[in-house]
């Protein structure tokens, strides 16, 4: 092999399929903001109620990482996101627990800024460089929160991308980047704050857009060595239009057809994750082996990457990365909906939501892989899988003893044995679907369902299952996260006895 | 081989107090309603009682931990009380408890209160309570209803049987526990539906309806057992013995191993065959005259008639489309309204049950006296499908 290359070397994506009508929106608050009616048009993605920053974040590593579930080989990992939901508790951490990585894995929260996932990615190309790490998990994700009746609402999307740093099968190979900090405040967030405080578009545009991203772009390509007029790809999240975007393309010297789809019409603004979403979208999309890309994030100055992809880049072809995120959707025109899954609304959950959801730390650490990766056990004698693992086997035939080893569920196939759809209990979306989960190489867990078409669901449907919230405990400002099943209705025809599996 | 516990327990006395929604009664005095009623059916007084059980489930709002609160509403002479609890089949192990200390010899006589107070939460339905601290972190965050309609889906599932059918012949089980219940002075629910009705009543879980789901009430019931030599020497009449008392408990098969299809219940099977055992029944859909079984829900009561091994497997919608556990059926089920309709204080269901056997059997139901009864089985269960404890008792005629 000639001189070794770092860069991209797999990536994954995640949007969350509730695509909300911003017309539904526009319509319902037309009568204070009618304004906004002429940004009634498209889509944005919507973040389930037990979907945050951490939950969108392992879907596109996982995507990224594919079914096998022995990940030893990622050393590090870097999250960014300026909507993590705890402030001091390792983020990424958590996602490390939900993928089963290894304990020695460096993992690194990146946050404060919208290029908090240029950021990341930065930190894992040194660390890989430097030869610190040898596979860097990069991670980007954002759920942000708007007040109701504001543009932001209409412009923002919610997601996540991944892409893994390394040096073997390099699908995009880092040629250099820059970084520019400037303390342009187009909007903040204070620490006790929950909604951004924005400055005038105009402002933002033309002082900060307009002047601060060339800047970056020049030190970058310089960096790169690469030229302007070579770069084939420019991908800039940025609220202001296509033809904004094209304009600053040409202003550094670049095609302006080179500049790449925002996803404003599809999916909104995905905030720190939308240069990686962009990125991953424009991988699979429009680039070619031989492409030189420039990818930029704009937010306190402005970070900027060169990359050129590989002919490795058909590699990824089987991940749902991005278009693959975005075909799988369900139009939400229901606003009330999206305000009640946000918090912006103070509703009656009625007294069965009263229910203390303290959450054990000591309980939670000691079975820390069964419930953060949902991780079970193997008798290593009769083979017989089980959720969870226990000293004495479950095996009605053999319980022996001390003879578990881990094993993993979460990526393994499963069907729907049993199942109710239940009105009684709370749920932040009812009515609460759950039921017993069978897998197809054994063992069973009885599981919250989640990302229901409510009246499709039947016994023997396949799910996947997906790493999510499955209470907040309001008092304490904690959540507590667990695996739950998604029915893919799509397999309802294949099974209808849903007789176990043995 | 143990000898078990046919004949050598005799019930002296039994009491229960009205159910329902008891605004005016908190549980001291409805302990205290059903004491009095079994104290003088017993024709005993305080002093006579040489131990006894109490079971309530859920005691954060109803009576509290431990002993005392019986001891205290009754003003027992100082005797142990024990406190039980089993979920739902809390009623059935304060019995076996009593029933076990005298068939030992270590009481003469012993009493058995069962008790709940379920109206003071502020809302409908059962309270919802944490099982630990590992538990809510991964169980699902559901309800009774939403558990035991998982039967639903499984059992058509496994036996083929379509959303409709299941649908009318679980309305067919509640139709006729409302009629029952409408002739007992003492059910929370007294008035009779239509299959109409059960139809078209709100969704609570599917499949389950509204009336598909038993009433959440308050309530009491006691026992007081002694032995039949001592029953006899007191004079009394009819007696009344206890033939099997069975009860078998989940290990997380059902839960954690693929052998289970989810349609029926293990620990019923289980407890069941060894109740028959030992009360010497061969033939149970023969020798069975009656049954109060635990129907929670309408769905539950279905596939507990095969796991009772009266309907053949498969068989409980063609058996309960007939009418076979009508009033008038071969077996009557639930003949004093059931779980259904009588109501669920659920630490005093399993005693309720006995309670409505004991009458039956002593020719004193009134309105609802089935003609010349001989072997009723009680089948108290708690949890869930998934997860359970399952208690069948078989009581009857002194040597019947």
């Amino acid at each position: 092999m000639a001189q070794q290359s770092v860069g991209l070397t797999a990536y994954g994506g995640y949007i969350p399929r509730l695509r909300l009508q911003r017309k539904a929106v526009a319509q319902a608050n037309a009568w204070v903001a009618p304004n906004f009616l002429g940004k009634g048009k498209g889509e944005r993605s919507m973040a389930n109620w037990d979907e945050d920053a951490v939950t969108m974040a392992v879907e596109a590593a996982r995507d990224l990482l594919g079914p096998d579930d022995d990940r030893s080989h990622v050393d590090a990992l870097y999250f960014g996101s300026t909507t993590m939901p705890f402030k001091d508790r390792l983020n990424s951490g958590i996602i490390a627990a939900a993928l089963t990585l290894e304990q020695s894995v460096r993992a690194v929260d990146v946050a404060s800024t919208q290029r908090a996932g240029t950021s990341a990615l930065m930190q894992a190309l040194s660390a890989v460089k430097a030869g610190e790490a040898k596979n860097a998990l990069v991670l980007a994700s954002d759920h942000r929160k708007t007040k109701a009746v504001t543009s932001q609402e209409l412009d923002f999307g919610d997601g996540a991308a991944a892409v893994m740093v390394g040096t073997d099968n390099v699908i995009a190979r880092y040629l250099g980047g820059a970084s520019l900090t400037v303390d342009f405040v187009d909007h903040f967030r204070g620490d006790t704050e929950e909604f951004d405080y924005n400055w005038e578009e105009r402002w933002i545009r033309d002082e900060g857009f307009s002047k601060i991203v060339p800047k970056a772009v020049k030190a970058a390509l310089e960096n790169s060595g690469v030229s302007a007029g070579d770069v084939k790809h420019f991908v800039l999240p940025c609220i202001f239009g296509d033809k904004f975007a094209q304009q600053l393309a040409k202003r550094s010297g670049i095609s302006p057809d080179s500049a790449r789809d925002t996803l404003a019409a599809n999916c909104g603004e995905t905030g720190a994750a939308h240069s990686l979403v962009m990125l991953v979208h424009t991988l699979q999309t429009e680039a070619k082996p031989g492409d030189k890309v420039l990818v930029l994030h704009f937010g306190g100055g402005c970070d900027a990457l060169v990359f050129e992809a590989t002919d490795k880049l058909s590699s990824q072809a089987g991940k749902r990365g991005i278009t693959g995120s975005l075909k799988n959707r369900v139009e939400e025109t229901n606003y009330l909906k999206f305000l009640t899954f946000n918090g912006l609304i103070e509703w009656e959950k009625g007294m069965r939501a009263e229910q203390d959801k303290k959450t054990a730390l000591t309980t939670l650490y000691r079975n820390e892989d069964m419930l953060m990766g949902l991780v079970g056990g193997r008798c290593k004698e009769t083979g017989v899988v089980q959720f969870p693992r226990s000293r004495i086997s479950v095996n009605p035939n053999k319980h022996t003893v001390d003879t578990q080893e881990p094993y993993k569920f979460a990526e393994k196939k499963a069907k729907i044995l049993s199942w109710s759809a239940d009105f009684l209990s709370f749920s932040m979306n009812p009515p609460n679907h759950y039921g017993m989960v069978v897998f197809d190489e054994g063992g069973r867990i009885m599981m919250d369902f989640t990302d229901v078409e409510a009246g499709t669901v039947d016994s023997g449907m396949e799910v996947k299952l997906v790493f999510r919230i499955k209470e907040f405990d309001e008092k304490r400002g904690f959540r507590r996260y667990f695996w739950k099943a998604v029915p893919i209705a799509s397999s309802a025809a294949k099974s209808q006895t849903g007789q176990a599996a043995e | 081989m143990a000898s078990g516990i046919k004949d050598k327990v005799a019930i002296l006395g039994m009491g229960c107090s009205k159910f329902g929604e008891r605004w005016d009664a908190g549980p001291e005095e409805l302990m205290v309603e059903a004491y009095l009623e079994a104290m003088q059916d017993a024709g005993i007084e305080p002093t006579q009682l040489d131990a006894a059980w109490f079971s309530t489930h859920i005691d954060e709002i109803g009576t509290g931990k431990g002993g005392t609160p019986l001891s205290l509403a009754l003003r027992l002479p100082n005797i142990a009380v024990t406190r039980v609890e089993n979920f739902c089949a809390s009623g059935s192990e304060a019995l076996r408890g009593a029933v076990y200390a005298v068939a030992s010899g270590a009481a003469d006589i012993a009493l058995a209160v069962g008790v709940e107070k379920l109206k003071d939460t502020g809302y409908g339905g059962l309270p919802v309570g944490n099982m630990g601290t590992l538990n809510p972190q991964w169980s699902p965050s559901g309800s009774a209803p939403g558990n035991f309609a998982q039967l639903a889906s499984a059992y058509r599932a496994k036996h083929g049987v379509s959303k409709e059918d299941l649908k009318r012949a679980i309305a067919h089980v509640s139709v006729k526990s409302h009629a029952n219940g409408a002739k007992n002075p003492k059910a929370h629910l007294r008035n009779e539906v239509t299959e109409e009705q059960v139809l078209n009543a709100p969704m609570i879980a599917e499949p389950l309806g509204l009336f598909d789901c038993c009433g959440v009430s308050d309530g009491a019931a006691a026992a007081i057992v002694t032995t039949p030599e001592i029953a006899k020497a007191m004079g009394k009449k009819n007696i009344v013995t206890v033939k099997a008392m069975q009860l078998s408990v989940s290990n997380g098969l059902e839960s954690q191993h693929n052998s289970w299809d989810g349609s029926y219940f293990h620990t019923a099977r289980i407890a069941a065959k060894k109740a028959y055992k030992e009360a010497g029944i061969d033939n149970p859909r023969e020798q069975v005259s009656m049954m109060e079984v635990h129907d929670c829900f309408s769905v539950t009561e279905l596939v507990t008639m095969e796991d009772l091994f009266i309907s053949p497997e498969g068989g409980a919608v063609k058996d309960v489309m007939d009418g076979f556990y009508d009033a008038d059926g071969k077996v009557p089920c639930q003949i004093d309204g059931g779980l259904k309709c009588f109501g669920h204080p659920i630490g005093a269901s399993g005693l309720r049950m006995a309670y409505e056997m004991y009458l039956q059997l002593q020719g004193r139901a009134g309105e609802r006296q089935l003609p010349n009864p001989k072997i009723g089985l009680t089948h108290n269960l708690g949890g869930a499908p998934s997860q359970n404890v399952c208690s069948v008792t078989i009581i009857g005629a002194h040597g019947a």
